[in-house]
């Protein structure tokens, strides 16, 4: 089966590969690229932990081949932080709400989470839990991370 | 790699996907978002030789007003339409049958046209398309562009009157005006989840008494493809709101279904109930819509909704 030559910019970066066409973009970060922090939980687009950005839409990058990508701008957890560590207000507000246990779905709920606020800064409950709701956690009963996403809404209104 | 392997191919133009299918035949899949396909690959509930992924079709996507009509290009997805003005005001039930589908991660690359082609009969596209009487466009190599109107479109579980090497370019809905009012309701286990049983109505009141002028019931996951609850929508046509109880209609709407499902969620006596109420609730909810609209002639369902 031909294999693709594709090039994406992932984090900043660019990105050049040669990838089978079933090659998963979930794969591609993990094995090809090394960024492990994109979490692969059901591999069939039930469970959220594999949310990314594509072009700045969250996506589920288990359910696109890396192929699909091609030419996309990426950005990964790995991507969200500030050059010297410093947490972004979503990740900073799921640590400070107690927003993860054993952190294996976090990643794809700061995709998803950081993709909500940009699109609607101010949610209503109702508009978290709907936005929330392909994500899944199985240790915090959500309550944490509800919390966090009206924590960190809070503080990008006050300027991050 | 979950998948069995296969070949790619992504065509620039309408044209060349046409020459593409007509030339691989029954051993390629076409891929738009892959938010069904991909996992049915990846659980090898399914296996092609060459996906043509048609996405970067510009002539695919996009949502237009013609001719009184409003088209859907098949590529759009579902989070287009769902943020589209433009659809909200023309074709409402299309707007809020959208949340109802996936997840937003789903609905950020699920496509409209993969909806319709997949033809999950608990899908929410579907069930509208079939409402609305849409015309879906299809196009082939060989036969050029037909049109199929939505009745004959869905033709089993997860078939179409597709054929091999056609591909679908969009549909076309009418847009109703006048005081309509229009609603879908479904009941699934867990958010995201495919229906168990719903419900997509369209509804017209005449101006004088609150009569039924049309009324349009499609039912979803209450069978092999989405189906009109014809009996029902008949039993309420001509007659005054006052004396039409949405149960009525429910139950009426799922009295002759031949094939309803039964499985793991329940019974079809379960399903039954499940899209009677469904239906019923959708009813309501679309008449009352109408019923709020004033009884003017030229207040238009868009100028209403607009103003």
């Amino acid at each position: 089966m031909a294999e693709w030559q594709v090039r994406m910019v992932v984090n900043g970066q660019a990105v050049e590969q040669a990838v089978e066409p079933r090659l998963t973009l979930a794969d591609l970060l993990r094995d090809r690229l090394g960024l492990t922090g994109t979490h692969l939980g059901c591999e069939h687009g039930v469970c959220g932990a594999c949310t990314v950005l594509v072009d700045g839409a969250a996506v589920r990058s288990c359910l696109m081949f890396a192929v699909q990508a091609d030419g996309r701008e990426v950005t990964t957890v790995e991507g969200v932080a500030a050059d010297d560590g410093t947490l972004s207000p979503v990740q900073a507000a799921l640590r400070d709400c107690h927003g993860l246990q054993c952190g294996f779905c976090s990643p794809g709920f700061v995709m998803t989470i950081t993709a909500l606020l940009r699109d609607n800064p101010d949610p209503s409950d109702e508009e978290i839990r709907e936005g929330l709701s392909g994500n899944l956690c199985r240790c915090t009963g959500y309550q944490g991370i509800i919390a966090a996403v009206r924590h960190a809404a809070s503080a990008l209104a006050n300027g991050g | 790699m979950k998948p069995a392997p296969f070949d790619y191919h992504r065509p620039d133009s309408l044209d060349e996907a046409a020459a593409l299918l007509a030339e691989l035949g029954d051993g390629a899949k076409v891929l738009a978002g892959g938010q069904s396909l991909i996992p049915m690959l990846a659980l090898r509930l399914a296996c092609f030789d060459h996906l043509v992924d048609i996405s970067r079709i510009d002539a695919l996507r996009g949502v237009e007003r013609r001719d009184g009509t409003l088209w859907v290009g098949a590529t759009t997805t579902e989070s287009a339409i769902g943020a589209d003005p433009a659809v909200a005001a023309a074709v409402p039930l299309l707007a809020r049958a959208t949340p109802l589908i996936g997840h937003a991660q789903i609905r950020n690359r699920g496509t409209f046209g993969g909806s319709v082609a997949h033809a999950d009969p608990a899908a929410e596209y579907p069930a509208v398309v079939l409402a609305l009487d849409a015309e879906l466009a299809a196009c082939s190599a060989a036969g050029g562009q037909r049109v199929i109107p939505a009745a004959q479109f869905f033709t089993g579980l997860w078939s179409t009157a597709l054929e091999p090497e056609e591909l679908l370019v969009g549909a076309r809905f009418p847009v109703w005006s006048g005081r309509c009012g229009f609603a879908i309701e479904e009941f699934a286990r867990r958010s995201g989840d495919f229906a168990i049983a719903g419900a997509a109505v369209a509804v017209e009141l005449d101006d004088g008494e609150d009569r039924v002028r049309r009324c349009a019931i499609a039912l979803l996951g209450m069978g092999p493809t989405p189906v009109r609850a014809a009996g029902a929508e008949a039993a309420v046509t001509g007659r005054p709101l006052a004396e039409l109880e949405p149960a009525d209609v429910g139950a009426t709407a799922v009295a002759g279904l031949a094939d309803v499902p039964s499985d793991l969620h329940g019974p079809q006596s379960y399903r039954r109930r499940v899209g009677a109420v469904m239906t019923a609730r959708a009813f309501a909810a679309a008449t009352a819509e109408a019923a709020a609209r004033p009884a003017s002639a030229g207040a238009g369902n868009e100028a209403a909704t607009s103003g």
